[in-house]
């Protein structure tokens, strides 16, 4: 079949899937609706490489494939097409949503065995893959948008899956809140793409899609800064950035797979995957760039330190997705989006790892989620451990595992950027990372079990179709980052060369705006910084390592450290929680209680409006009400009267 | 002793006078209508005395068309009397008001 025709079944597989789990939901058998789900995504997944096979057959500057369904909107010179597109961008996230996605796909089948939702559980999971799907490979900013929205909306729907428990009701409520304010932003960004760009197109040109984008971006060269930064306030919201990655650690929610799933491998960097898809928008700003990176790194240090005090098991690993996330962006605001990607791959490979070992690690515990009761499980879950400990090397980019590679190369780029205050920061909170996840794998795994002899017993390494999908991932966070070798190691660099036609208008835009300082001629440094890089991490090991596992009583120091202040400070998160209560939420329901409520509502439309008019009616009733008293003596009266007066009148005005 | 216009009008007037208040003052509905059709008779002789004067028959036709109306207006009013006597076993108007709530 033509790769046009498959490229479409490869998203509206899953959404068959999902409607065949979402209607028939309880009248499936578990056994079979699970199978739907997961030979729903394995089909997609098989289509993707399919596809993926065949762009590698093209010759590197050809290699997109589309696939147009048909005019989706139609309005004067306004042209939207409902279509889909792969190039080799929308390859690597293609495969990593529908692989990684199929994974934790058979991984649920374990981990929800036992739930009453289960049918409805994988009907929202293969419509969020839909959803995923439309958004990466939508062939034009719409489409791009529906799946933003339709990932929004999944997630909402996860998160509060156990909705019987308010809390969980609470957190996707804000999480879809915050996502609001991005989408708000990304909405007006769109706008703004319109209309500056609808004037100069020819009629039937699509306004919004990549190509005539791309083709025509220099006419939005003006307005580039306010849609950029317009653009990335919907990224900071999708992706969990300063200001609004606030949803982020809450929506842990959720079952554990979908944390996996969505709030760490893929959901989470749609936003940087807009902003490399919009690379050639992007470089336009320089502005909008330096604001990226800047949130970026910024980010990436903030959440690194408040992971380092969380007791929730899941907790620390959300403020670390949140972390990396940052760097993620840090690297596309240096310009370096083809990096940025490759680590938004590998992180996808050792941030679902971490979720479902942790899951499994919850699984054993009976559900518990605090560390301080764990421990010791070393022994009780020798693959949970092995797989969970690849993946802490992997996130600390230990040589040769696969975040060795993306985050050093992150840092790399940042330092070529001449932006030295953006290198350190993200290589402190390269060391923090490495800290943080040695304590929360010394806290569970290591030491004596802190659990009840009850919970005690019940500790069993999880069934196969759990820890399967961790071994794969495991093998996926050692070798997925060979891909990207780089070339002073003597490695071919092919995650670049793929990626290169793609990001080829914005890497030379940033070159050309003069970001980049200097071009490396000889690899020295870059040599320097990785090897610096590797100790520094290996070095936060050793000490998570020394200071919860050995001693202890360090920890406790670092605890009292400055009168306890920091600690609690960090525990607590910086109080943001508590400073958006006050600065937005608490003045924006003293205005809706004080001013809308009582004072528009009530006063003005109840008071005025309504209770004002039928008090006008009611007086002007209570006063003909007089004349209609029923006595057809009293209406003879005045009728004599009134003619009367009016014979008189007439005999006298003449 | 002539008949001018003048007696015509102010027997009219006198009849028509009688008519009004006795629709103002009386209680019986049966009496009010009578005292409609004074009114009419009234308008009626005014009519004629006009139509002599000027020798115009319009006025009569005008009499004759009144004496249609009133003809039906007392059937109606009559039988509506009639049916509310049947009912109410009462024909004065002021207990007549139950359309006022």
């Amino acid at each position: 079949m033509q790769s046009e025709i498959l490229l479409r079944w490869i998203v509206l597989v899953p959404l068959l899937g999902a409607v065949v789990n979402g209607l028939l939901n309880r009248r499936l058998a578990k056994r079979v609706s699970g199978f739907i789900a997961c030979a729903a995504i394995g089909v997609s997944f098989g289509l993707s490489v399919v596809v993926f096979l065949r762009l590698t057959g093209m010759d590197a500057e050809a290699r997109v494939v589309n696939d147009i369904l048909g005019t989706w909107l139609q309005i004067g010179g306004f042209h939207v097409d409902i279509g889909f597109a792969m190039d080799p961008l929308s390859a690597v996230m293609a495969l990593v949503v529908t692989g990684v996605g199929f994974l934790i796909h058979i991984y649920s089948l374990g981990y929800m065995a036992h739930d009453d939702g289960f049918q409805r559980y994988f009907a929202y999971l293969n419509l969020f893959v839909f959803a995923m799907m439309t958004l990466v490979l939508g062939e034009n900013l719409v489409m791009l948008f529906v799946g933003w929205e339709g990932v929004g909306l999944c997630s909402y729907l996860l998160i509060g899956f156990w909705f019987n428990d308010q809390a969980n009701a609470s957190a996707g409520k804000k999480a879809f809140i915050v996502n609001r304010i991005g989408d708000f932003g990304f909405l007006i960004g769109l706008f703004l793409i319109g209309a500056n760009l609808l004037p100069h197109l020819a009629p039937g040109e699509g306004v919004f899609s990549f190509a005539i984008l791309q083709h025509h971006a220099h006419l939005l060269a003006p307005a580039a800064t306010g849609i950029c930064l317009l653009l990335f306030l919907g990224a900071t919201g999708k992706s969990a950035q300063i200001p609004l990655y606030i949803w982020l650690p809450d929506a842990m929610a959720g079952p554990t797979p979908v944390s996996a799933l969505i709030h760490a491998a893929t959901m989470v960097t749609a936003g940087v995957y807009m902003i490399a898809r919009l690379n050639f928008l992007f470089v336009l700003s320089p502005t909008a760039m330096a604001v990226v990176a800047a949130v970026g790194a910024v980010t990436a240090i903030f959440a690194a330190t408040i992971a380092l005090t969380q007791n929730d098991i899941k907790k620390v690993l959300a403020y670390s997705t949140v972390s990396q996330l940052g760097y993620m962006m840090l690297a596309c605001g240096v310009g370096a989006f083809t990096v940025g990607i490759f680590h938004l791959m590998t992180h996808a490979f050792f941030k679902a790892l971490l979720f479902l070992g942790s899951g499994s690690v919850i699984h054993a515990m009976s559900n518990e989620q605090d560390m301080r009761v764990m421990g010791g499980l070393r022994s009780k879950l020798p693959v949970t451990y092995a797989t969970f400990m690849t993946a802490t090397l992997a996130i600390a980019g230990v040589f040769p595992l696969a975040g060795f590679f993306s985050k050093d190369e992150i840092l790399w780029k940042a330092w070529e950027s001449g932006n030295t205050v953006l290198w350190a920061i993200g290589f402190l909170a390269a060391g923090l990372t490495a800290f943080y996840m040695m304590r929360l794998v010394v806290l569970t795994f290591f030491g004596e079990n802190r659990a009840s002899s009850e919970v005690r017993s019940h500790i069993h390494e999880s069934p196969a179709t759990m820890t399967g999908p961790l071994v794969i991932l495991a093998v996926l966070s050692v070798v997925g980052g060979w891909i990207g070798w780089p070339h002073f190691m003597g490695g071919g660099a092919w995650f670049e060369n793929w990626l290169a036609p793609v990001f080829a208008v914005g890497e030379h835009g940033v070159a050309a705006h003069g970001a980049v300082a200097h071009h490396a001629a000889d690899s020295t440094m870059e040599w320097t910084l990785a090897v610096v890089s590797v100790l520094w991490a290996v070095l936060g090991l050793i000490l998570g390592w020394f200071v919860y596992y050995r001693r202890a009583a360090i920890a406790d120091s670092f605890r009292k450290a400055g009168g306890g202040f920091v600690y609690r400070v960090l525990l607590n998160k910086y109080y943001v929680d508590e400073a958006y209560d006050a600065a937005f939420i608490r003045p924006g329901y003293r205005f809706s209680r004080q001013v809308l409520w009582k004072s528009v509502d009530a006063g003005l439309i109840d008071g005025l409006l309504v209770n004002g008019s039928a008090l006008v009616v009611y007086l002007l009733g209570s006063v003909l009400r007089l004349f209609q008293n029923g006595m057809i003596r009293f209406y003879a009266w005045t009728f004599t009267i009134g003619v009367a007066v009016f014979v008189l009148y007439l005999s006298f005005s003449s | 002793m002539e008949i001018t216009l003048t007696h015509y009008l102010v027997l009219a007037g006198l009849v028509f006078l009688t008519g009004m208040v006795g629709f103002v003052v009386r209680r019986n509905a049966l009496v009010m209508l009578m005292c409609i059709e004074l009114m009419l008779c009234a308008v009626n002789i005014v009519f004629a005395a006009f139509s002599r004067l000027h020798g115009d028959a319009g006025g009569h036709v005008f009499v004759l068309m009144n004496f249609a109306v009133a003809a039906s207006e007392a059937a109606i009013g009559l039988a509506i009397l009639v049916e509310i006597y049947r009912r109410r076993r009462t024909v004065n108007v002021d207990d007549l008001k139950t359309l006022m709530e």
